[in-house]
């Protein structure tokens, strides 16, 4: 590149509204932070925790890569502000291992080919992860409608549905 | 090159997974760099038009906003636009971002902000003012079609094959003629990741970019020849790709601002795509497409005719292989297939999974359907009636062609002697039932390749090859043919790639990977036996002294004498006293002469059941089989997840997947995933793959094919002919969507002309 | 989404003199469709009032034998209630049949009824829309109105309101609680979404300075014969093009009592009295739910993309009324329409 930017200038700033001091235990850990009311809790996650693990496909709740549990249950982090989950307790795809063993959702989407790209996979276990809890799918057609939320471009669904049931039933392989 | 079993072929588990499953794989946006700044495209709100003024001054007013860049202030850039091609780039003239202010197509990046923060470099782009002096944009290829012509310059010469025999006169002479219009929508890739490009400024002035993308040498030439950079001062990853289809194949513009900015700023700067502006990049283009079948009675084609109409932008003639296919797979003296592209203002179409196969397919197997009905041959009867092994376009011999097992195997598994001829024949309850199904076909690909491997005096192995992995398990079978050629556990081997610093591979598409880059590897791994066998001979009474490399296998860690393994020795031994690592570099190319004498394909039979309740037109598709002949099959477990998600895909293709134009204001309305509908969990029952055996003697030392996208070709057809069975119905224009069945329900037996 | 201020509110008093307060404030409980809808500066708060501190997350059994649902209890712990689903299993069918279940976790009871249209064109801002800029025109008339009205539409305006959820409350006749600086009053299902005539940009009759408090099912329940049908572009998350809440009384194999409404085809949930009256009386059947299904329908005009919804509504309120008829309910997980 040749040339340089004329630099632009800069009218009178304006002020955005100031940052609200919050914590909140992420994985076990208590983290505090000070973030401006619009960062949602994906972009608290990703831009300012370090927590890349948690994805974003599309910003709207029109994905499930966003997914994660907040005091055990499976929601989607970017619909959330960060300022309304001060105190709460948040579980990301990083929290699931637990002293360097895997979750059994883990070891069993790696046993049964559950992703390919791997970029809607955080989303898709910790949606597992909450579907289990929830204890209310049983069969096949449930376990399929209740992780409709979150969509695989790849196309991996039978291979998610089969560690889903594989460790619904006792077993990760 | 002998291969064995030891580490190809087994269904091993990605080794790229424990990254992927516990959010340690870091995508191209989750990179981090001290005092990164965020940039936000402003995409245009008008199809076609200029620019006349760009009013920033509220944007700039916004706290830790840095700059806007638009073309009124851009720092001086390449005018040519020979500059900004690339290496998939269609004939014509590259879209130039921020270079003037011309607007070529709706979402047309016109802006970039840059500002301490994501959230307020997002508020300040929705700040900027803009005033269009617009221009009516056309986008509606129906009124397009009397200007539609042959592109003059040819993406491919072998797409256009020409004519044989005569083909009109054979249609006006057969008894049996189907000739039936029909239409594929525009569709839209839709990876999961969003494009994005983190561009990380270095003390010293170069450039790291980490990029969404299947080529990062690709990218890496792009933003030397667009930047003017040296080569030596940008360095592009990707070492994880959060799925692309096609979409990653050419640079997108987030990497030229990304670029842009950090170079104008001298900073880390990182762009992100919205979901939204992921509808302003590359897509499947439409098509028009007419079919003509001429047969006898008994179902023997005698003529074929394809002619497809596909969209492509004001600047470049984007072209795709749609109607190859129909001249080249079943054998008739008379067949005559042409293509052609009619201008819209739109973006630039872009290869998707599949590229024309999957719309031309469906509009042959469409018509093959109706010829069943017509001449009343079972539609898999009618296919092995039509069966050949020579590439009808050409008259070459195909290289080899297992289609015939596919056939056989996919209708035993999916028991399709259980199907009734008549269409609204099969029912439960109150639902129609229907079978149908359709052929697979997709070109084998081998394109040239480097690679390095390099062995460490500790046995270890590392692979390197500039190659992406996109979800396709590029990692795993590269260290599955490392493991294989020395005889090591998969552990022991490390494979790095998606890096422009790496050997230099071409992008990762066509389904070509595993062939190209699977065979550089293996020859790079065999330029190490040979140096370990060199090594292994020198060693005092050596039990390897004076054999042949050929008369050796490489197994659990030793290097035996295939006819005698008492003849034997470890590798550590071979490794003993080394304290450098040993390296192998290739570039490995295809036999040109292989090339010519034969033709290449992979090949598949896909069988599907719908079930619909024909008075709601909900349809549901229940079960499918593919059954793919693909060469040999490097790591099963992989290979069959490529298929399920490509007939996935070929469910979203057939069921739902549809980017519609307000051609009011030239602009794609559903841009996001509440309204451009992919399958989901529910949609997606029970899926059968097969791999059939199948020996590839020549296309590469591996003998495999590609099996990214044949999964996707012939089964929207299937679904298709399985919903004509069912219901009696011919939708021909994709989606079929409830208002396509219920508008058109109305019992016939036979839709045939 | 522009920059706005965040403040809690600790009791409804003060959400009430917070919103009094500030004009361009709003209320925020899930935050599933405003904060969607502020990333794509449809909507532009300049203060976020929280509500999720409030105590309305309660169900409660009323003196006349109805529940009362406070508004900010979850969507999904309302469709697992075992109060509801015993009760009102038709109300926990529409819910499950909407959304995912990571939405419906965070979705509140009184934010479902304010969700906004999902019409193409009032998300997009570099299109026309009367609702979104009142004046500007309306996009969809004469564009892609597959999603949008056949009924109660207006030349301004012809979105249809999105959720399920309140297709069966307005089937059940439940009651919408407010509270709002001049006091409490309660507003019928039926007169809270309104019909968008040439005020699009206005969806309900709820005022700006009103918080919701509670949802009230009146005791009458349905319990036995009910049925939601939702029909859509695919099989699960997605927005309903129709579906029909239905719910009969019926005894010896005659209809006692009747209700009906339909989601997807207008701006409010769609219901009408004359075509459940028309069916008190008849043998549950085909032909007496055909009539009602003429007469629910009757007026009903389509546009260039959605004309197939008429008679796709007309088979799905004759198919719901069979299921509800025979006591089969439509499932939300298995897909085979029974
Ligand atoms: C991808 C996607 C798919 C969806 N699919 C469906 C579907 O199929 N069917 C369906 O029914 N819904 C669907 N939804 C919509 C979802 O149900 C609604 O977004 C949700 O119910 C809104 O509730 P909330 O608490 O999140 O509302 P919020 O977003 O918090 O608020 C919505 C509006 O209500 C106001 N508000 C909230 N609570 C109160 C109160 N107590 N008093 C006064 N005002 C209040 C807010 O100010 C705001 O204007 C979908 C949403 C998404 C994102
Ligand atoms: S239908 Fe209503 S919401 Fe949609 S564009 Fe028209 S005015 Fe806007
Ligand atoms: S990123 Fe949250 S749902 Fe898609
Ligand atoms: S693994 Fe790629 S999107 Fe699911």
């Amino acid at each position: 590149m040749q040339g340089r930017p004329q630099a632009t200038s800069h009218p009178p700033e304006r002020s955005l509204l100031p940052k609200l001091e919050i914590a909140f235990r992420v994985n076990g850990v208590e983290r505090r932070v000070a973030l401006r009311p619009w960062t949602t809790l994906l972009d608290a996650l990703r831009e300012h925790l370090d927590l890349t693990g948690t994805k974003k496909g599309c910003d709207h709740g029109q994905c499930g890569a966003c997914t994660v549990l907040i005091n055990g249950r499976r929601v989607l982090s970017c619909l959330t502000l960060a300022v309304m989950k001060d105190g709460a307790e948040i579980t990301t795809i990083e929290g699931l291992a637990q002293n360097g063993e895997l979750h059994p959702l883990q070891t069993a989407f790696i046993a049964h080919d559950g992703f390919q790209c791997g970029y809607c996979t955080p989303g898709q276990i910790c949606s597992a992860v909450g579907l289990i809890a929830e204890g209310r799918a049983k069969t096949s057609d449930e376990i399929r409608e209740s992780m409709s939320g979150n969509i695989c471009r790849c196309g991996c669904y039978p291979n998610i549905l089969a560690a889903i049931e594989a460790v619904m039933q006792g077993s990760e392989t | 090159m002998s291969v064995g079993t030891n580490g190809i072929g087994k269904p091993v588990s990605r080794i790229d997974g424990p990254a992927k499953v516990t959010g340690r794989a870091k995508y191209a946006a989750e990179f981090s760099a001290p005092d990164l700044a965020y940039g936000f495209v402003v995409s245009s709100a008008v199809a076609k038009g200029r620019i006349k003024s760009i009013d920033r001054s509220a944007a700039l007013a916004v706290p830790g906003v840095i700059e806007v860049f638009a073309h009124d202030n851009r720092p001086s850039l390449p005018s040519s636009h020979e500059k900004y091609t690339d290496q998939v780039a269609a004939p014509g003239s590259p879209f130039r971002p921020l270079y003037d202010g011309e607007i070529l197509f709706s979402g047309q990046p016109v802006a970039l902000v840059v500002a301490e923060e994501l959230e307020a470099a997002r508020f300040a782009a929705s700040l900027i003012d803009i005033n269009y002096e617009t221009q009516e944009a056309v986008t509606d290829l129906d009124t397009q079609i009397d200007k539609a012509f042959e592109p003059p310059e040819k993406r491919a010469p072998e797409w256009n094959p020409s004519p044989r025999g005569d083909v009109d006169s054979a249609l006006s002479r057969g008894p049996n003629l189907i000739r039936k219009e029909y239409r594929t929508p525009v569709e839209h890739h839709n990876p999961m990741e969003t494009f994005a490009s983190t561009a990380v400024w270095e003390n010293d002035g170069r450039l790291t970019v980490y990029d969404k993308t299947q080529g990062a040498p690709n990218c890496h030439e792009y933003l030397c020849n667009v930047f003017g950079l040296a080569k030596e001062k940008v360095r592009v990853l990707s070492p994880y790709v959060g799925g692309a289809f096609g979409a990653g194949l050419r640079p997108n513009y987030q990497l030229f601002m990304a670029a842009l900015a950090a170079i104008g700023l001298k900073r880390s700067v990182r762009v992100t795509l919205t979901r939204q502006q992921m509808f302003t990049l590359g897509y499947r283009p439409q098509t028009l497409q007419t079919l003509t079948l001429g047969a006898e009675n008994d179902g023997r084609l005698v003529a074929v005719k394809h002619d497809a109409i596909a969209n492509t932008s004001r600047f470049e003639d984007y072209q795709e292989p749609t109607v190859v296919w129909s001249g080249a797979l079943y054998p008739c003296d008379h067949s005559t297939v042409t293509s052609r592209l009619a201008r819209l203002d739109l973006f630039t179409p872009c290869d998707m999974r599949a590229p024309g196969g999957a719309v031309g397919m469906y509009a042959l197997e469409s018509a093959m359907d109706e010829l069943s009905y017509a001449v009343g041959v079972d539609p898999l009867e009618l296919r092995l009636k039509n069966y050949s092994e020579t590439d009808q376009n050409y008259g070459k011999p195909i290289s080899s062609k297992a289609l015939r097992d596919c056939y056989l195997q996919g209708a035993e598994r999916f028991g399709w002697s259980k199907r009734r001829p008549e269409p609204r024949s099969m029912r439960e309850a109150r639902e129609l039932i229907g079978y149908g199904m359709a052929t697979g076909i997709w070109e084998a690909f081998r394109v040239p390749t480097s690679a390095r491997a390099i062995l460490a005096p500790d046995g270890t192995l590392e692979i390197a090859c500039a190659t992406a992995d996109i979800g396709t398990g590029t990692y795993t079978i590269l260290a599955q043919i490392g493991a294989e050629m020395l005889g090591l556990p998969l552990d022991k081997v490390i494979v790095k790639i998606g890096d422009s610093d790496l050997p230099s591979a071409p992008v990762e598409g066509g389904s070509w990977t595993a062939a190209s880059a699977g065979s550089a590897v293996m020859e790079a791994c065999d330029g190490l036996r040979k140096e370990l066998l060199k090594r292994a001979g020198a060693v005092s009474n050596a039990p390897l002294r004076g054999v042949d490399l050929a008369d050796l296998t490489w197994v659990d860690g030793e290097i035996r004498m295939t006819s005698d393994p008492s003849r034997a020795m470890p590798l550590s031994e071979a490794l003993l006293g080394l304290n450098e690592p040993i390296t192998s570099e290739v570039s490995s190319t295809p036999d040109e002469r292989v090339l010519q004498d034969y033709s290449h394909y992979a090949h598949s039979a896909v069988f599907a059941e719908v079930r619909l309740d024909e008075e709601l037109g909900m349809l549901r598709v229940a079960r499918v089989v593919s059954a793919v002949a693909a060469g040999r099959i490097l790591n099963p477990k992989t290979a069959r997840s490529q298929i399920l998600g490509a007939v996935v895909g070929g469910i979203g293709m057939a069921l739902h997947e549809e980017t519609v134009i307000d051609h009011r204001y030239g602009r794609f309305m559903n841009h996001n995933l509440a309204e451009y509908h992919v399958p989901v969990h529910a949609d997606v029952h029970a899926i059968d793959v097969i791999f059939v055996d199948e020996q590839e003697p020549r296309l590469n030392p591996l003998g495999v094919k590609g099996v990214g996208e044949i999964g996707i070709v012939g089964t929207a057809a299937a679904i298709a002919n399985a919903v004509f069975h069912a219901t009696g119905v011919r939708v021909r224009d994709l989606p079929i969507t409830i208002d396509k069945l219920l508008a058109l329900r109305q019992p016939t037996n036979n839709h045939a002309a | 989404m522009i920059d706005f201020d965040y403040v809690r509110a600790s009791d409804v008093g003060d959400a009430l003199s917070q919103i009094t307060k500030h004009q361009a404030a709003k209320f925020i409980a899930g935050g599933t469709n405003l904060i969607d809808l502020m990333k794509e500066n449809v909507e532009q708060p300049t203060r976020l009032i929280d509500i999720t501190g409030l105590p309305l997350n309660e169900i409660q059994e009323t003196q006349t034998g109805g529940l009362k649902i406070g508004a900010l209890v979850p969507n999904s712990d309302l469709a697992y209630d075992q109060r509801i689903t015993r009760r009102y299993p038709l109300l926990a069918s529409a819910i499950l049949a909407g959304a995912s279940p990571q939405l419906r976790n965070m979705a509140s009871t009184g934010g479902n009824l304010l969700q906004r249209t999902r019409c193409l064109y009032f998300y997009d801002t570099a299109t026309p829309c009367n609702k979104r800029r009142p004046g500007s025109g309306c996009g969809a008339a004469e564009g892609f109105n597959r999603m949008n009205a056949i009924l109660g539409w207006s030349e301004s305006c012809i979105a249809v309101h999105p959720s399920d959820m309140c297709v069966a409350l307005s089937a059940l006749e439940a009651v919408v609680h407010v509270a709002g600086p001049k006091g409490e009053r309660a507003i019928k299902s039926a007169d809270f979404h309104r019909l968008p005539g040439d005020t699009p940009e206005i969806d309900t009759n709820l005022a700006r300075d009103e918080i919701i408090t509670a949802i009230e099912l009146p005791s009458e329940d349905f319990s036995r014969n009910y049925s939601y049908l939702k029909i859509r572009d695919r099989l699960s998350y997605a927005f309903a093009l129709v579906s029909v809440a239905a719910a009969l009384k019926i005894e010896a194999g005659a209809i006692k009592s009747a209700r009906l409404a339909l989601g997807g085809v207008a701006h409010k949930p769609w219901r009408a009295p004359d075509a459940e009256q028309g069916l008190v009386g008849e043998q549950a059947g085909r032909k007496a739910f055909c009539e009602a299904a003429d007469i629910i329908l009757q007026g009903a005009v389509g546009f260039a993309h959605n004309r197939f919804k008429i008679e796709l509504a007309r088979r799905a309120i004759v198919r719901a009324l069979e299921q509800a008829a025979a006591g089969t309910p439509q499932s939300q997980s298995v897909k085979v329409i029974v």
